[in-house]
């Protein structure tokens, strides 16, 4: 399903990504963790062409991009996956309902009335029908991220990109959507996931794959990661953490 | 141009201290009826007049432009001599000459062709005439139609504001465009923008020897008479005025100088003849002031708030559009694109407006041809000057967005450009709404400047009908209440706009 082979990325002189290789089954969870600045958002802005890779080839469900690859296809990548962000990111001037039907009307196409059913179906998944009228700045931290998550999904798309969704939530409202983030997992959607939170990785990842420096240093169940790092990098690093 | 253009750009401003200082008495000016005496043991008379004026009646002359000459320059330094006192000019704007003699205290006298009009006779002393001339037509060489003042009905043509021609061209039915000095309706005429000019026959005179599309339309007629205007009251100055002018005629220095000009005719002889018909001792009854008869008024005021609406309106629509497109180059447009918009901002806003405005109206006619009428010159002028403004706010709004709004909307699939439209530039707008509803209200003020490409707008409506009534303050009051109803609407139609962005 997704396949990822020798991304290399640099901002100027910085190196960013030197070489990550990834691969990963349809229906599975991917949680990426490392000491910031290893590369990990990056990767994931990658996959989702915010940036563009130096070197290296993304696969996703056949569709291959690589350093040359034209704006169609740049596209069409960027369509089969869904970003959510650490600081939300809400249109502040539209309502939570325009918000999540904005990408399926005006760039997919959909109606307004199935937009709008499609909508109110995510926004209730993820704890939220009460508020479709609400403007973002109406919301909590927390209301916000499900409102990201639920206009992420809207674009139906085949993988998830999750770049540290919790971080910037008090722990009082993190947990709401670490809900959100489970029921996901377990309905089978195929998802990166970037976060701090342990208890999150250990219980719905697949693999998780630990970054240092431009690289994934380790990688492996979670049992295996976290119950025996193999990398003397990642048992320092989850020395660090609490979880 | 700058004194009467400095004060068609602050007339709104003038207008309200205008009000707070009639609060105030203003002092008496009958009190100093007698100047005679005053003036002697100056030893130097201070007469006005307006260098805008152009030749041949005071104007810098081509080869040394820091001399002024003209035979009325020539007229009141012989007349001062005669009075056995030094001569000092005072530049002073034409169409606020006798308020300010009124006023009193910057000058003593006026020698700028103010004509023997019961009106100014109402107003201020006047001397005996020191010129005679008449109203003559003047029409385009080719269009031979055109042979007198019958021949005008539904024609447009320019004349000088507060004049003797004015009023015989409204009487004949001829669509009457206003100026408020004596090149430009030459100019307009020899473009086509006018079908004739009825002016004082020695500004026709100087104007049509170097004008060769242009020819006088009939004989001069409707004599009139330039007379020398003192503080009213002040009769004893009055007496050796009149004396000294008639010295002057009979010593044939008057005949000389106009002689000089080229100006001299047999129409001259009345200056000696001349006797008072006694208009002075039965003054018109004035009108009252402007404030009491408001229902006159008022209508007038409101017709001429119609042009500074659409002025501003159109004006703004443009500054908006193009501003935006100006802001867009420079945010995201490739590196031309973005020369290019710093370029135009820079310069519009760093230049004045007057000047951009003459460019367009008359550099753009004169060197490309392109025959702008006053009204699209205006609102082109004012447009693109706005437009700078208005790049920069939207450039601050654009600015003000996140960069992570861009990043959401890509990773959702949105090209670039919907990204742009449903999404940065709703924001933008928002933020720099308050700023742009500035800018708007500005330009209610601002468009007074048109005035000067003859649109009569609010502030030129004023000024023309507060010299009529004699009345700046209660006039400047209902003027200064329209441009605060239009500002005030403006600004409620922002808010509400604003209600509607933030809910």
């Amino acid at each position: 399903m997704i396949h990822v082979q020798g991304l290399h990325k640099r901002f100027g002189d910085t190196r960013v990504l030197e070489g990550v290789d990834h691969m990963q089954k349809a229906g599975e969870v991917a949680v990426l963790i490392g000491p910031s600045g290893c590369g990990k958002s990056t990767f994931l802005r990658c996959l989702n062409q915010l940036e563009q890779a130096d070197a290296g080839t993304i696969e996703i469900d056949g569709l291959v991009v690589g350093p040359r690859a034209d704006r169609k296809t740049r596209t069409e990548l960027r369509r089969r996956t869904g970003m959510v962000f650490q600081q939300f990111h809400l249109f502040p001037h539209l309502t939570v309902l325009g918000n999540v039907i904005e990408a399926p009307v005006h760039v997919g196409g959909m109606s307004r009335a199935d937009a709008t059913a499609l909508a109110m179906e995510l926004l209730a998944k993820v704890g939220l029908g009460d508020r479709a009228g609400f403007h973002p700045a109406q919301l909590s931290g927390g209301q916000q991220q499900r409102v990201a998550i639920a206009r992420a999904l809207a674009m139906r798309p085949r993988v998830l990109l999750f770049d540290e969704p919790t971080s910037s939530l008090d722990p009082q409202l993190r947990g709401e959507v670490l809900t959100v983030l489970r029921d996901l997992a377990a309905e089978g959607r195929t998802m990166l996931l970037v976060t701090h939170e342990m208890g999150l990785a250990r219980d719905i990842a697949d693999q998780v794959l630990f970054f240092d420096a431009g690289k994934v240093a380790e990688s492996g169940p979670p049992e295996q990661v976290f119950g025996d790092p193999l990398h003397p990098r990642t048992r320092e690093f989850l020395r660090g953490t609490h979880s | 141009m700058t004194p009467s253009r400095f004060r068609a750009l602050s007339a709104p401003v003038l207008v309200l201290v205008l009000f707070v200082l009639g609060l105030f008495p203003a002092p008496s000016s009958s009190a100093r009826a007698d100047s005679w005496e005053g003036l002697t043991n100056r030893g130097v008379v201070r007469w006005a007049n307006d260098a805008e004026g152009g030749a041949p009646y005071i104007f810098h002359p081509a080869d040394d432009a820091s001399k002024l000459v003209g035979f009325e320059v020539e007229f009141a330094e012989a007349l001062c001599s005669r009075l056995g006192l030094r001569s000092e000019f005072v530049q002073y704007n034409w169409a606020n000459l006798i308020p300010g003699l009124r006023q009193g205290g910057n000058f003593d006298i006026v020698v700028a062709a103010l004509e023997r009009t019961p009106e100014n006779l109402a107003q201020v002393g006047m001397s005996r005439p020191y010129f005679v001339f008449g109203q003559q037509l003047v029409a385009r060489a080719a269009d031979t139609g055109i042979t007198s003042l019958d021949g005008l009905r539904g024609r447009t043509v320019g004349v000088l504001g507060a004049t003797l021609s004015q009023r015989l061209a409204t009487e004949a039915g001829a669509e009457v465009r206003v100026y408020d000095e004596n090149v430009n309706y030459f100019r307009d005429l020899e473009l086509g923008r006018i079908d004739a000019v009825l002016t004082d026959s020695p500004i026709a005179e100087v104007n049509l020897r170097d004008r060769p599309l242009l020819r006088r339309a009939g004989r001069p007629f409707a004599p009139g008479f330039y007379a020398v205007a003192v503080p009213a009251g002040d009769t004893r100055l009055l007496e050796r005025i009149d004396g000294a002018i008639l010295e002057l005629y009979r010593d044939g220095t008057l005949e000389r100088i106009y002689r000089k000009h080229g100006l001299w005719s047999s129409e001259q002889a009345t200056i000696g003849t001349w006797t008072d018909s006694g208009e002075a001792a039965n003054p018109v009854t004035r009108p009252a002031g402007g404030f009491a008869r408001w229902n006159v008024y008022l209508p007038i005021l409101l017709r001429a708030a119609v042009t500074t609406v659409w002025v501003t309106c159109a004006s703004m629509a443009l500054a908006v559009a193009w501003g935006l497109v100006l802001a867009v180059g420079r945010v995201y447009g490739p590196a031309p694109a973005r020369w290019f918009s710093i370029a135009y901002v820079e310069v519009f806003r760093g230049t004045p407006l007057l000047l951009q405005l003459y460019f367009v109206y008359f550099g753009l006619a004169q060197q490309l041809g392109w025959k702008l009428s006053a009204g699209a010159a205006a609102v082109l002028t004012l447009g693109l000057n706005y437009a700078a403004n208005e790049a920069e706010n939207y450039r601050a709004g654009l600015q003000a967005v996140p960069r992570g709004q861009t990043e959401a909307a890509l990773a959702l699939g949105m090209t670039p450009w919907l990204t742009f439209r449903r999404i940065l530039l709703p924001q933008a707008l928002r933020i720099s709404l308050p700023s742009v509803t500035n800018d708007f209200i500005a330009l209610f003020k601002d468009s007074s400047i048109v005035s000067v490409i003859g649109l009569v707008e609010l502030t030129k409506e004023f000024l023309i009908r507060a010299l009529d009534a004699g009345d700046y303050l209660g006039l400047g009051v209902m003027t200064a209440a329209i441009y605060f109803a239009m500002g005030w609407a403006a600004s409620a139609a922002a808010r509400a706009i604003e209600r509607r962005l933030h809910p």
